[in-house]
């Protein structure tokens, strides 16, 4: 209670805060500057948005005079792209503070982050790079998101990759190394199916099992997204986390599989290139919302009741 | 762990390995990585290395949309490819990058030819540097007009954080316009020297054409000149300089943001 108390106070500067929007149980979409005027004229929606953090660290102009439009009429979802978790090197201070400073103009109800790496030395590499399971690469990884989660002093939620090659010297699973993250960090987990799917496929195992294996119940968020799908060097299928297209049809059905499971969790259907119309990614978000709203209804005498 | 020994172990991670290919093709698949059942992963590498330079063409293919609309589609991403494996971004801001294309671009064999190349670059650059800017008030007409006739020479200017001056020997400010668009594009019989002017008041970008003396006259407002100095600098680079319309001119395009009287 104290803590919705103080959230409703003045900011010191002044400004006027942005409504504390609830997303439980809903879908959403990322947020794509050519949508602005259609979603304007639709009006406010149910759903929730989700914005890559780095396309608004620049210092003012349309996107942050867009993003504070859709902010005062929706929950927001602040999602890191660049952090770079996963490197072996520091973290990039300056570019942490740029992330710290945005979470507190625009209160994102969640904030989420990679388990990747995106920058070496000091190239920035604009893709999300995998990382080798190990004793050592746990450790930084731990210390990485602890230094994040005290700058922010909230919880992050860290996302599962989408991976092409593995590693040899990985003693672990990934399930196994991600469970002990949330262990060690008390950070929560972003789990993106789409990314489940190319994985499994991509190393030869059933997505089924890595879900059985991965810690459901730390997850504050999903992701969906579109693949699309090459071979490798012997002819295999070789799966390709695109997000250029609609959201396959073997993830809708692991999707089921977890909401069943797990119950109503915010989803979010991501599409970041070829990107279609409006009304398009909207009835991909109202597709998932209707996977929500059934389990909602079948949980809500629980609800009711706590 | 020292400085010393942290540098060291870093250079030989993984990271380190895997990353020294991706904006080098001929480096072969690193050691330590492979697909299923320790099979091979040269393909499944190339993924990351395929993601990594398309990725970075398409944000120069973002910020530089008029150079790609003269050039065409196949050169632009081959010039675009040299310049991201040369010179790869070190922020991860994408809007930061390709400050050093224009000058690239000037250099680049094939482009040799387009002489105004680099210059409708620059303009494109200043156009996103506009965009991103902090957001200010545009100076109104009416603070300028509070003025005493007697100090006007005194006044000096404060630049809005959007405002941008790009000078060139060629007509790029016709060249970028005629090719940012979607209009058509004709052939151009100029080969006038163009200074861009380029702003942003509110949020709509502004790219306009100077007239003469402008861009030194403006400079020098904007590096804390008094009006009284400015024009005469103006003044003594052409006698075509008109400092009436000037004034109108840079109130009307919110170069800046607020006045006052030095001494």
């Amino acid at each position: 209670m104290d803590a919705v108390m103080q959230k409703q106070d003045a900011r010191p500067d002044g400004r006027l805060r942005f409504p504390t929007l609830p997303l439980g149980g809903l879908a959403g979409t990322s947020f794509k500057p050519e949508h602005f005027k259609a979603i304007l004229r639709d009006g406010p929606q149910r759903g929730f948005f989700e914005v890559h953090a780095e396309n608004y660290m620049g210092a003012g102009g349309p996107p942050h005079r867009s993003l504070q439009r859709i902010r005062s009429e929706h929950p927001l979802s602040l999602h890191g792209v660049c952090m770079s978790i996963g490197g072996p090197q520091p973290l990039d201070g300056e570019h942490l503070g740029r992330f710290c400073a945005l979470v507190a103009r625009y209160e994102p109800a969640l904030i989420s982050e990679h388990l990747a790496w995106s920058t070496h030395q000091s190239t920035f590499f604009n893709d999300l790079l995998p990382l080798p399971y190990t004793e050592a690469t746990l450790d930084y990884v731990c210390s990485h998101i602890d230094q994040v989660q005290d700058a922010l002093r909230q919880q992050i939620l860290l996302e599962n990759p989408s991976t092409y090659v593995a590693f040899e010297n990985s003693t672990m699973s990934e399930t196994d190394f991600i469970r002990t993250i949330v262990r060690r960090t008390g950070c929560a987990l972003l789990l993106d199916i789409n990314n489940v799917f190319v994985s499994a496929g991509n190393h030869g195992y059933p997505a089924l099992d890595y879900l059985a294996n991965f810690p459901l119940d730390e997850v504050r968020e999903i992701h969906l997204a579109g693949h699309a799908e090459q071979s490798d060097d012997e002819g295999e299928r070789l799966l390709i986390d695109s997000h250029d297209g609609p959201v396959a049809d073997a993830v809708w059905k692991l999707y089921e599989i977890v909401v069943a499971r797990c119950g109503a969790i915010p989803t979010l259907v991501e599409w970041d290139s070829n990107i279609p119309e409006w009304r398009v990614l909207k009835a991909e978000a109202e597709a998932a919302q209707l996977i929500l709203d059934r389990s909602s209804a079948r949980t809500v005498t629980i609800e009711h009741v706590a | 762990m020292s400085l010393e020994h942290v540098e060291d172990w870093r250079r030989s991670s993984f990271a380190e390995r895997f990353a020294t290919g991706l904006t080098d093709p001929t480096c072969p698949t690193p050691s330590g990585v492979m697909g299923p059942r320790g099979k091979g992963a040269v393909k499944r590498y190339n993924v990351y290395r395929n993601n990594v330079t398309v990725s970075l063409i398409d944000a120069l293919v973002a910020i530089y949309p008029a150079v790609q609309r003269i050039t065409g589609t196949d050169f632009f991403r081959a010039m675009a490819r040299f310049h991201v494996r040369a010179t790869p971004p070190t922020s991860p801001l994408l809007f930061e990058y390709g400050r050093d294309f224009p000058a690239f671009i000037e250099g680049y064999k094939y482009a040799q030819d387009m002489p105004w190349l680099g210059d409708v670059a620059r303009i494109e650059r200043a156009w996103l540097d506009a965009y991103h800017a902090p957001d200010g008030p545009a100076l109104p007409a009416a603070t300028l007009a509070q003025v005493p006739d007697d100090r006007l020479g005194d006044i000096i200017f404060r630049a809005h954080p959007a405002t941008r001056i790009v000078r060139s020997a060629y007509p790029a400010v016709a060249i970028f316009a005629m090719n940012r668009g979607d209009g058509p594009a004709t052939s151009l019989k100029s080969s006038a020297a163009e200074d861009a002017l380029i702003t942003r008041p509110d949020m709509e970008v502004d790219v306009r054409l100077l007239p003469p003396g402008n861009a030194t006259f403006l400079a020098s407002l904007i590096n804390g000149a008094t009006l009284a100095e400015a024009a005469s600098i103006a003044l003594d680079e052409t006698s075509m300089f008109d400092l009436t319309a000037s004034i109108a001119g840079m109130i009307e395009a919110g170069i800046f943001t607020t006045l006052y009287l030095g001494d």
